[in-house]
């Protein structure tokens, strides 16, 4: 249960994204389940929980890259059900989303990744394409001799700024982080920190991330949530454990909460192996005549 | 919380009424999976077809980028060249050394050329350029969409407002669709160039009588019927290696799997087109030439 609602923490603003009763499913497994939040415009959202328990589908159904089973998604108070593949194709223009592996097309070069969105949605001439390009990677910190390498030949960090470039090169309204300080060094997963509140900096830009890096949670974030996944709730209880301020989270006594924060196993591993054991049994209970 | 423990087996062997009453139940499963197993072919063939007509929409509704369009053609048609000339110059001399003990038993080992050329131009030469092309290129590109798949790329193109389709699918299609009646032309010229070295150069036929005969019973229908169904094979190819490509499941043994069969099944496809086209063409030829089929003996 959440223990303190502030879906609307600013009610002056618009809401940018407003997300109701969405449940999502693929095939006989569910992965969300009645999730509802609204997110004003300039609000930056941090979206925690364990692996698995759909934070990212929950991401990619704001921009409607996943379709709900259930429920639904209004994007500045447009239904995404209700909207047409070329409508939807036109609407993620005014969104960025920064993937966890950064996703950059590696066929293409660093400079033709940041001004793919460009070619593709815009009638600039190339010399202004390359100039803004330059200006993007600029921005992210990384020089301009970059631009002529392929991904493959970047590090980790390196292609991630990268996706970062890509993300705001239409100056989005919205940006979207999948885990993006992930698999980094604790001085890069800093950066990428700094370069996320440089972005939420600027006028009318929403963010939203996905994360369990509770560094970035804190530093970042104007609001958390916190899902916890399904296979471990019963059929009544709320996937959305929790819906505050960073400070809030702190002094939060649900131990669902506490033992994500501290990072601790507690009994985990010998409830997933009971939960094995369980599963390994279950076919032998139905077995074959 | 937790999800409660699963109740213990209750059913034995011994337990004559309950095992009669799983053998029900063991029956009702067999056909849940077997119908589960007819509808999920079902939708596998509805997904393809939805697949197709988006590609197909997406040529006709938006003009191709011309730096997008020419390395899919440089991949599929010019590095394709080198594979498909030398395998049609094997398969040209093969079906020399298989034909003449039969035709020479019945003395009519000039009659070669004529049965060498009418099977490489009707037959092996447009299914041998497919099945190479389904091979090199086929593989290749559901292997390449499904590592875009897995590693999110083709989701960071939709993400930014482009049409994963138009960008990846329509320049392999196109690319397939065009140059694979040229594959199959090599495929021919070099079948038919080994088929008649072989034949003159170790079996000792007669030139004059090799062509001769090649020309009495190989005309222009039989070579444009092999380059009409060239094209349905290099659609198939395409539609069905960027579907398995864009339906990858995640990890390196989805992307093999997904490599693996898009040859699988473009390669059954090509063999049930063949048959059919090979099939609704025949009449054609009979339609328009209704003295039957010329006859080699």
């Amino acid at each position: 249960m959440p223990t303190t609602n502030t879906n609307r923490l600013d009610a002056t603003k618009p809401m940018l994204l407003e997300i109701a009763a969405l449940s999502v499913s693929f095939g006989k497994q569910d992965v969300l389940r009645r999730i509802s939040i609204d997110i004003p415009t300039g609000q930056t959202l941090v979206i925690l929980g364990e692996s698995g328990c759909g934070k990212t589908v929950l991401l990619k159904t704001m921009i409607g890259l996943v379709r709900p089973s259930e429920g639904g998604v209004r994007l500045e108070g447009s239904s995404l059900a209700h909207m047409s593949e070329a409508d939807l194709g036109h609407m993620r223009t005014r969104y960025g989303f920064v993937f966890q592996g950064a996703a950059l097309f590696d066929s293409l070069t660093i400079a033709d990744n940041v001004a793919f969105p460009l070619r593709e949605h815009t009638l600039l001439k190339e010399p202004e394409i390359r100039e803004i390009v330059s200006a993007l990677l600029t921005e992210v910190g990384l020089p301009g001799s970059v631009g002529q390498k392929k991904p493959v030949q970047l590090s980790g960090g390196m292609r991630k700024r990268v996706g970062l470039a890509r993300a705001l090169a239409l100056d989005p309204h919205l940006v979207l982080y999948d885990e993006p300080t992930t698999g980094l060094d604790p001085i890069m997963s800093d950066v990428i920190n700094e370069l996320m509140m440089r972005v939420r900096s600027r006028e009318h830009v929403t963010s939203v991330i996905v994360t369990h890096d509770m560094i970035s949670a804190r530093k970042v974030a104007d609001r958390i949530i916190m899902l916890y996944p399904l296979t471990r709730l019963g059929e009544d209880e709320e996937q959305l454990v929790f819906d505050g301020t960073p400070a809030e989270l702190d002094r939060s006594t649900d131990p669902r909460i506490c033992q994500f924060i501290e990072g601790k196993a507690g009994a985990r591993l010998t409830e997933m192996r009971d939960e094995q054991a369980r599963a390994d049994a279950a076919p032998a209970a139905t077995g074959n005549p | 919380m937790v999800s409660t423990p699963t109740a213990p087996a209750e059913t034995t062997r011994a337990n004559a009424p309950a095992a009669a009453g799983g053998l029900t139940a063991w029956f009702a499963v067999q056909i849940a999976n077997l119908g589960s197993f007819a509808l999920s072919r079902v939708a596998g063939i509805g997904d393809v077809t939805i697949f197709s007509l988006k590609t197909l929409g997406w040529i006709v509704s938006r003009r191709q980028r011309r730096d997008v369009l020419l390395p899919s053609f440089y991949q599929i048609g010019v590095l394709s060249l080198p594979v498909v000339a030398l395998t049609g110059l094997f398969i040209g001399m093969v079906l020399a050394v298989q034909s003449f003990a039969q035709f020479k038993a019945l003395g009519l080992q000039t009659r070669l050329g004529a049965v060498i050329n009418l099977s490489l131009v009707r037959e092996l030469g447009p299914v041998l350029a497919a099945t190479m092309l389904a091979g090199r290129v086929g593989s290749a590109m559901a292997a390449e969409l499904g590592t875009m798949r897995v590693t999110e790329q083709i989701d960071a193109m939709e993400s930014m407002g482009a049409n994963p389709i138009y960008y990846l699918v329509v320049p392999r299609f196109l690319g397939c669709l065009i140059l694979i009646p040229t594959l199959t032309v090599m495929a021919d010229f070099m079948g038919v160039l080994g088929g008649y070295l072989y034949s003159h150069l170790l079996l000792g036929i007669d030139y004059h009588h090799y062509w001769n005969n090649s020309r009495e019973y190989v005309d222009a229908f039989d070579f444009l019927m092999g380059i009409f169904k060239s094209f349905f094979f290099g659609a198939a190819i395409a539609l069905v290696s960027c579907h398995r490509g864009f339906n990858c499941t995640p990890g390196a043994e989805g992307v093999g799997r997904a490599a693996t069969n898009a040859f699988v099944h473009s390669f059954v496809l090509i063999l049930v087109l063949d048959l059919f086209l090979g099939i609704g063409l025949d009449n054609v030829h009979d339609f328009f030439r209704p003295e039957g089929p010329r006859r080699l003996l």
